[in-house]
């Protein structure tokens, strides 16, 4: 029989994390087995193909694809320098001499006389992978991935821009309540993730950048400050590649939500430690929500990875209107079907909130908090 | 397991989406075909479990539950298998799928109107996502179109060009192209990469031998044998085999799944269209059908061409729909264009965060009306741009052969727009805002918003989409397939009547008389939406008489015009608003009129 899965975001101090780090292509793995390595340490390494640039010879030149050989000065496999000499052709008695040089250092992987083209191959660029999160490594597959685990303070986000980032985490002096203007961030903030209020300004966050910070988590953020910051309206929700140098992480939703209370605490416990974060977000199938993987906290409590349900006296959090972003706690869950006010039938839990009212809600529109 | 039409009588069905796996038990009973249970289960194809039979044995455990019949059992095969007690096992499994993301591919050709989109036609009506089309007419560099192929990962890569007989160089390019760019497969990335060449027959070996560096080649008919034919047929079979065996074969737990069917498994809108078709072409009508999901939205047409053959097509938006692609509607279609529909007043702040938290908390369902109501004012912007780009696509082919390929640039008169909505005479929705709305009115009102329909047109729903189901079924034993479609997955709602005239005339008052089996039951009247009331069941003729010499109701200008519909709850759905939709300010107040007459405001409400 199925069940139904009650969306709830991680926020824990202690649990174990485990990242897989898989290159793009074959290369090279530089860890073993057993090695502890920190966040920023390079623990795999390929090289990427270059571009394959077409030279169009045998229309430059003007000549038949099929006289393309005798005009070649270069063979497959030749490495070659921008300007290097391709082809060339010389008119009645040697003169008039034509010639086509390339345009890109590299190596000739092409030469084709069926279209007269040649393809220079540029030289590879390597590329490294980074640990991501400081732990152990647990396996290694060679020429492909590492993986490791740590023990970690975990905070997922509800959504969020920007890639994969390293930085120290600051708690700055803004209530959860307040809405954060650049007033509140610092003039100075390298290599720093800023946490706190809600609903940024768009000053705000060019403040942040210009400040030099890698990271921004906030309660909510407002449609317009989105557009703003990435400079486009996002129609999907598959996020993490924006070409931004601070990566954005907002915990509760749109609009003008505070930041829930066990969010704040959990990463407060760590300010000033170094946090891995990635604004990544897929909402589809195989969801992947936006993360913060900081130290663990020595005195909380290892959550025990047990699937938390919907029961009588979870906290909950409303995720749609009328009571959205409301917290409160459940009363009742009837088995039976319960009309709603749009005329669908659906299964619902019965509630009071935490500003005292009794509310029926579809149980699709709860998140455990 | 048994596959002779003859010998079936309890035939299990699943449809594995990327969320959701649905199994469908269809039974005969007294000598008639019905969907009888239906179990669902959260489809396992992603880590931790990635074995896409967990999902689906959790699907058949909740129709074994269900129907307290004997269907799943341990052993190499899941299935109790019917022998001897007729109420017992199944007699065939069936299976369509569209998880991980669907059948994806790559399109090439060498003129973007021509021979790509025939490329792209194919790809699609094989049920496939055409992640990139690129063309040698496409304006872009080949650094450029080397590079973008070179960051997809495709299952499967589509390469024409050229008529027969044609020039051969252009093709022959792009194959170099494809060899240079290298793109790899999205599964098993040790394995070469499937390539169709449909393109010039006389550039097949060439091509062939270039791509054959780099990838599997098949080499199929052409395509766009002449400028005015189109032979999709053994494209697309060939997409189908490398569906089986490259991209099905290597994903979690297919291998499995397949071993248990006899019949091989369909890409899911690869089911939904041979079903539309069979329906189109068994009735004689001209079928606009749209499956509007969470992310993506498909529209299926068969409509008779000039030539008199049931031309079919099919277009994925793959960035249009319901939750996870909400805010793309937005995005796509403007705040504008989606608050025009709401009969009440939304800031634009507010409408923007709302649909922004749907797009992130894509499973939450409205609770109030209002939102209710914002949601399917999102469909009908969805419908409207997905039919933009279907009739895009949905091309016929006519005129007479050109004699070279730079002749081929100047064919633009030889094509025209096979998606008349004159001519249509039955528009299906299916997916949850359609199928679910809590009022079918609400349904109803969303096809005639959404297509902008005119003339007078069917409108229906499919009631738990099993369309996908039905579409194998059909390719087992297609007269059960057919039954069950018309009695168990179309609910009629009734006809829409929308007359139509010039945008210069002011037209007033009536503009057109209905009748129902020759007798009078209304009118519709200009700038006017209402419903004339009839039998919420069976069937009738419905006659409709132009006001004006310039109205067209169908038969054009002033004339009448009269064929069988079948009745619905909803009525005569008649909407006296012209085409395009020019809706009167203030738009909240005309909607909420548009509302209250269809019955769809609650007493009290907004007045």
């Amino acid at each position: 029989m199925s069940k139904a899965l009650t969306p709830a975001l991680a926020v824990t101090s202690r649990t174990i994390i485990h990242r897989r780090r898989d290159l793009p292509i074959a290369g090279e793995v530089l860890v073993t087995e057993g090695d502890v390595v920190i966040g920023s340490q390079v623990v795999a390494r390929a090289q990427l193909d270059g571009e394959l640039r077409l030279v169009r010879v045998a229309e430059l030149l003007g000549i038949p694809a099929s006289d393309l050989p005798g005009a070649l000065r270069v063979r497959e496999g030749d490495a070659v320098q921008e300007g290097s000499l391709l082809a060339e052709i010389r008119g009645l008695w040697g003169f008039f001499r034509s010639t086509v040089i390339s345009p890109i250092a590299g190596t000739i992987e092409l030469i084709s006389t069926a279209t007269g083209h040649i393809g220079v191959r540029a030289p590879s660029t390597p590329l490294d992978l980074s640990a991501y999160i400081g732990g152990r490594v647990v396996s290694v597959v060679p020429h492909r991935s590492v993986a490791i685990e740590a023990e970690s303070t975990f905070v997922q986000g509800i959504f969020g821009v920007g890639g994969e980032r390293l930085g120290r985490l600051r708690m700055l002096a803004v209530p959860a309540t307040t809405q954060l203007t650049e007033l509140h961030i610092p003039d100075v903030a390298e290599g720093e993730v800023l946490v706190g209020g809600h609903s940024p300004t768009s000053a705000a966050l060019a403040k942040a950048v210009k400040a030099g910070a890698v990271g921004c988590i906030t309660g909510s953020i407002d449609d317009r400050a989105l557009r703003d910051y990435v400079g486009y309206d996002i129609g999907v929700a598959l996020t993490g590649d924006e070409s931004v140098s601070m990566t954005l992480i907002i915990t509760e939703g749109f609009g003008s939500l505070p930041m829930s209370e066990r969010v704040l605490a959990t990463l407060g416990a760590i300010n000033g430690e170094v946090v891995s974060i990635n604004g990544a977000t897929q909402v589809r199938a195989g969801a992947q929500r936006p993360e913060i993987i900081g130290p663990m906290c020595e005195t909380a409590h290892r959550e025990d990875g047990r699937e938390r349900s919907l029961s009588v006296g979870a906290r909950i959090r409303v995720i749609r209107v009328p009571y959205f972003g409301v917290v409160g706690t459940i009363n009742d869950l009837p088995h039976e079907l319960v009309r709603i006010e749009t005329g669908a039938s659906v299964r619902v839990l019965r509630a009071t909130l935490d500003d005292g009212r009794q509310v029926t809600v579809p149980r699709a529109n709860v998140e455990l908090v | 397991m048994k596959t002779n039409p003859q010998d079936l009588k309890t035939v299990l069905v699943t449809d594995c989406g990327s969320t959701t796996t649905k199994a469908l038990l269809f039974e005969r009973r007294e000598d008639r075909w019905h969907q009888t249970f239906r179990g669902e289960a959260p489809t396992t194809v992603e880590e931790p479990t990635a074995d896409v039979t967990i999902g689906a044995v959790n699907a058949f455990t909740e129709v074994q539950e269900l129907s307290g019949r004997a269907i799943v059992k341990e052993g190499e095969s899941p299935f109790v298998v019917t022998e001897g007690n007729p109420s017992q096992g199944i007699d065939l499994y069936l299976s369509t799928s569209s998880a991980g993301g669907g059948l994806q591919m790559l399109v090439a050709g060498v003129v973007r109107n021509i021979t790509t989109e025939s490329a792209e036609r194919a790809a699609l009506g094989a049920g496939a996502i055409v992640m990139e089309s690129v063309s040698a007419d496409d304006g872009r560099e080949d650094y450029e179109r080397i590079e973008k192929i070179r960051h997809i990962k495709p299952d499967i890569v589509l390469v024409t060009g050229g008529v027969d007989g044609g020039a051969t160089s252009h093709v022959v390019e792009m194959a170099e192209i494809l060899v240079a760019a290298s793109p790899r497969p999205r599964f098993g990335d040790t394995l070469k990469l499937p390539v169709i060449y449909a393109g010039n027959a006389e550039a097949a070996e060439e091509v062939a031998q270039i791509l054959s560096k780099k990838a599997q080649v098949v080499v199929v008919p052409n395509v766009r044998p002449t400028l005015e034919r189109e032979n999709l047929g053994p494209a697309r079979e060939a997409i189908h085999e490398f569906f089986l065996s490259h991209v099905m074969s290597h994903s979690p737990g297919y291998g499995k799944l397949m071993s248990w069917s006899p019949v091989a498994i369909m890409p899911t809108p690869a089911a939904v269209g041979d079903i539309v078709q069979m329906y189109a072409k068994q009735t004689g009508q001209n079928v606009l059908c749209v499956d509007i999901g969470g992310a993506t939205t498909d529209v299926f047409s068969v409509f008779v061409d000039r030539a008199g053959v049931h031309s079919f097509n099919r277009t994925v938006s793959a960035n249009l729909g319901m939750s996870y692609s909400v805010a793309n509607v937005l995005v796509e279609a403007g705040v504008g264009n989606i608050a025009r529909w709401l009969p009440f007043d939304l800031s634009e702040t507010e409408l923007r965060d709302r649909l922004r938290n749907k797009m992130i908390r894509p499973t939450s369902i409205p609770q109030t009306v209002e939102d209710l109501w914002l949601e399917q004012a999102v469909c009908r912007e969805a419908l409207r741009l997905s039919l933009d780009h279907h009739r895009s696509l949905a091309i016929g082919l006519e005129g007479k052969r050109e004699k070279g390929i730079a002749d081929v640039f100047k064919q633009s008169s030889e094509r025209y727009e096979l998606v008349d909505l004159m001519r249509l005479d039955v528009a299906i929705g299916s997916g949850g805002v359609l199928s679910h709305a809590p009022s079918r009115m609400q349904a109803a009102l969303m096809l005639v918003e959404g297509f902008g329909l005119q003339g007078v047109t069917q409108l229906a729903v499919d009631s738990i989409f099993m369309m996908p189901h039905l579409g194998v079924l059909a390719s087992v034993h297609p007269q059960a397939a057919q039954e069950v479609f018309e009695n168990d997955c179309l609910i009629y709602l009734g006809p829409s009547v929308v007359p139509v005239y010039p945008a210069k005339r002011q037209a007033q008052g009536e503009l057109a008389t209905v009748f129902l089996n020759e007798t009078r039951i209304g009118s519709v009247v200009a700038g006017a939406v209402t419903t004339l009331a009839t039998p919420s069941s069976g069937s009738g003729v419905i006659r409709v008489v132009p006001s004006h010499g310039f109205v067209d109701v169908g038969a054009g200008p002033g004339k009448p015009f009269e064929r069988e519909v079948t009745l619905g709850e909803c009525g005569v759905v008649c909407d006296g608003r012209n085409r395009p939709f020019v809706l009167p300010e203030p738009r909240a107040a005309s909607q909420r009129t548009v509302f209250a007459n269809l019955g769809l405001l609650q007493e009290g409400a907004y007045v």
